[in-house]
């Protein structure tokens, strides 16, 4: 039976135009920028100097604080700068540039597609490989996942989810993962169970993926206690808390984690990460990334080193369409339009989606007209238009009384605001100005 | 008929009394004693309750006027600046004190990447508001210390005294402006600052706050402060300091002497109502102009050179000296341009 979630959600048209496209491997690019801070947390501190020669898979990076990640180096060559680098926002970060010469590899690691079942490690050791290879969700928030899988005290996890939802339209390269790396990933999802020393594991699969939920079902079939649960189409089905309410009818507490429900979610995408972390000794150095759009020539699935710029991956595609409006990296619900096409695909890049100068306008903002359909869909359960009235006014007090900081940002309300008012703007200023003040409280 | 008259106005009556008495025995316990001065001190205010002075509105900056002049027999630390000199004075003389005369202050808007000097190289299209496009992107013009142009201090500004200027698309200030600051509050650039107004309203000051090295704030706009340093060598004062490839005019320490302004390779530095200049020197600065790509077609490997020996000295008077003559000025010329591409290269 396919289950969802009950509060709110939309129905976006879906455009998977590149979900019958095989994943392909992306040529090395000629200088990669590697981007120290990938991930959610403190940046990692770089560990090599202007003119070194390194190797792929090479430790670039240490994460030092608690949450924060290692970052590898995806290619080889020599150190070319570390330096203030365009990101996808316009703002300059810190980054390892690197001049690609050969791809030769860092000894220890397994190349090879040969798929290694037997998990040897303990528990502990996982977590440490995990932590040693720089895994973080791959989903799009970035969180460190040896984090995650690191239980507090007092809390116990019973049920381990993986979200192989690919809400978002256009997006798909988590579903072709699992069609094309099923089993890697089904031991991987095996290995995160020991991880987290849970016997139950669920895999959530929207109903518009039917060939991954079969294949993936037939997997299952070797692994005990892992199940995968269809589920119906909705958005954002994909959101942490969504899709816990979604599989095992449990609702996350306003300011809480998962883990208060006994919960830990993963992605599918860092299922396989893990598995090739911990069976293969390959750190995250790539990820499959969707290069997509109406207008786009050759829209497909790329296997991207890290570090590599859009530019390239959209050649590959065909090239920059015409009438292109906006590239946006991520799906169009939740996804950024980028400020520079030589910003570098990192680890939390789903996909690089081209928007025609129609599609991608926006409409013209006339007034509320009280039709509470923004309240209707919103899966949190806010008043978005109440939210973006006192924001306007800033009344950030009321702001936080309205529990702005429960927002997902999903976006369900300015897509269905038949208004075209720009509600999520608005919400996210109040969650950065609100988040401002209540870290001011808390230093105090 | 008559009975119930007299009764209701007997009644009526006894308890008014009765209520007169109990109300001024209250107020006589309850009585706050009130600094009639306060009264006063608000009523020479000029009412705006803007927040400029500090406080939470004009009664408050009153109250605390008084309070300061009681304990501490001053008023250091507390300016009206809306009302200015004269407001302070007779707030001083309610209270019986003196205060020293202040410089006003005006709002500087330190940004020049209009349309023109930044041309625009992505779109924005979302809310319109700077604290949220900040949040967001670099901006339209590339420059992730510039002006977005949103107008975040044209809606703080309770004096009508900033608005975008639809032609640059950068806030300008008119002189309503009062100094009260909401304005450098509201933007989330720290673009704008309270300088001040200086003799005739004339003002020195650099009109950039990026602090990127001088190839890639070139690279989004024209008249960025690339860091050269050339204003830090030319100043008889001191006033300038130069910090993370950003220079500074210390307005307490600027004579407005002007010597820094034609100096800058890419007048980032701006002079405001000053009479124009003497024909000489004008002549002098478009002479040298068309001069320098020769000079740097030339020996531009000897010029570099040159100038990294130059850079290294720590005695700052020769070169002083030296830029006075046409010739090593055109020497710094075109160091200046070389090291830009120097960086750009990195």
């Amino acid at each position: 039976m396919l289950k969802t979630f009950k509060l709110g959600g939309v129905h976006p048209a879906e455009n998977k135009i590149s979900e019958d496209k095989k994943i392909e491997v992306l040529p090395l690019p000629k200088i990669a920028y590697i981007p120290i801070s990938q991930h959610l947390g403190a940046p990692a501190k770089p560990l090599v100097n202007k003119g070194d020669s390194i190797k792929v898979g090479q430790q670039i990076a240490k994460g030092e604080a608690f949450i924060s990640a290692n970052i590898h180096s995806s290619v080889s060559g020599k150190v070319q700068k570390i330096d203030a680098v365009i990101d996808a926002s316009g703002y300059k970060r810190t980054a390892v540039v690197v001049q690609v010469e050969g791809d030769e590899w860092e000894e220890g690691i397994d190349k090879t597609k040969d798929i290694k079942r037997d998990i040897t490690l303990s528990q502990k050791e996982i977590i440490a490989k995990i932590n040693e290879k720089g895994i973080v969700g791959l989903g799009g928030a970035t969180f460190p996942s040896h984090v995650k899988l690191m239980v507090p005290d007092g809390k116990k996890a019973d049920v381990l989810i993986i979200n192989g939802v690919e809400c978002e339209p256009y997006l798909t390269s988590d579903h072709r993962l699992m069609l094309e790396m099923g089993e890697e990933m089904m031991i991987g999802v095996e290995i995160l169970k020991r991880a987290l020393g849970v016997n139950r594991a669920v895999i959530g699969i929207e109903n518009n993926k039917p060939d991954a939920i079969e294949h993936l079902s037939k997997i299952a079939k070797n692994f005990s206690g892992i199940e995968v649960q269809g589920l119906k189409v909705k958005y954002p089905q994909g959101a942490e808390k969504q899709l816990i309410k979604a599989i095992i009818n449990r609702e996350v507490p306003s300011g809480k984690l998962p883990i208060e429900v006994g919960a830990v979610v993963n992605n599918s995408g860092t299922a396989y990460a893990v598995y090739e972390a911990v069976q293969k000794n390959k750190p995250l150095i790539e990820r499959v990334v969707t290069i997509t759009g109406k207008s786009v020539k050759n829209p497909g699935n790329f296997m991207v080193r890290i570090g590599t710029p859009v530019s390239e991956l959209i050649e590959a595609g065909g090239g920059l369409p015409d009438d292109t409006g906006k590239v946006i990296s991520g799906g169009p619900m939740m996804g950024k339009a980028l400020n520079s096409l030589e910003a570098p695909i990192v680890k939390g890049t789903s996909g690089i989606l081209i928007m025609q100068e129609e599609e991608a306008a926006r409409k013209q903002v006339l007034n509320c007209i009280r039709c509470s359909r923004c309240v209707s869909v919103c899966p949190m359960g806010l008043e978005p238009y109440l939210l973006e009235k006192v924001v306007m006014f800033e009344d950030f007090e009321r702001t936080e009384k309205e529990r702005v900081m429960d927002c997902i940002e999903c976006g369900s309300c300015q897509f269905t605001c038949p208004a075209n008012r720009p509600l999520l703007d608005y919400i996210r200023l109040g969650k950065n100005k609100v988040g401002q003040i209540m870290r001011a409280r808390a230093k105090k | 008929m008559n009975d119930v008259i007299i009764f209701s106005v007997a009644s009526l009556g006894a308890i008014g009394i009765a209520a007169s008495v109990i109300l001024y025995f209250v107020a006589q316990k309850f009585k706050v004693i009130e600094d009639p001065r306060i009264d006063l001190v608000e009523g020479a205010l000029p009412a705006a309750n803007c927040g400029g002075c500090g406080f939470a509105g004009c009664r408050a900056f009153a109250e605390a006027s008084v309070k300061q002049a009681e304990d501490k027999s001053n008023l250091e630390g507390l300016n009206c600046p809306v009302g200015g000199n004269d407001v302070m004075a007779q707030v001083a003389e309610i209270l019986s004190l003196t205060v020293e005369e202040q410089d006003p202050l005006i709002a500087v808007v330190r940004c020049n990447g209009s349309l023109a000097n930044s041309p625009k190289k992505a779109s924005y299209e979302g809310a319109s508001s700077c604290a949220f496009a900040h949040n967001l992107f670099s901006g339209e013009g590339g420059c992730p210390f510039g002006c977005l142009g949103l107008g975040d201090c044209v809606k703080s500004c309770a004096f009508d005294a900033i608005f975008i200027n639809p032609e640059t698309g950068l806030p300008e200030v008119n002189d309503k402006c009062v100094a009260c600051g909401a304005c450098v509050e509201a933007c989330p650039r720290d673009i704008i600052e309270l300088r001040p107004k200086g003799k005739k309203d004339r003002r020195i000051f650099v009109s950039c706050v990026n602090q990127e090295k001088g190839g890639p704030a070139k690279k989004n706009c024209d008249v960025a402060c690339i860091g050269c340093g050339k204003c830090v060598k030319v100043c008889p004062f001191d006033a300038i300091t130069l910090e993370n490839s950003l220079a500074y005019i210390d307005p307490e320490k600027c004579k407005l002497c002007r010597k820094c302004v034609p100096e800058c390779p890419t007048n980032a530095i701006h002079e405001l109502n000053f009479p124009e200049r003497k024909p000489k020197l004008v002549v002098a600065g478009n002479e040298e102009k068309p001069a320098r790509p020769a000079v740097k077609a030339d020996a531009e490997a000897v010029k570099i050179a040159d100038t990294r020996e130059v850079k290294k000295g720590t005695d700052p008077i020769p070169e002083e000296k030296a830029a006075e003559t046409p010739k090593s000025v055109e020497k710094d010329d075109s160091a200046s341009t070389g090291n830009s591409e120097e960086t750009r290269e990195n």
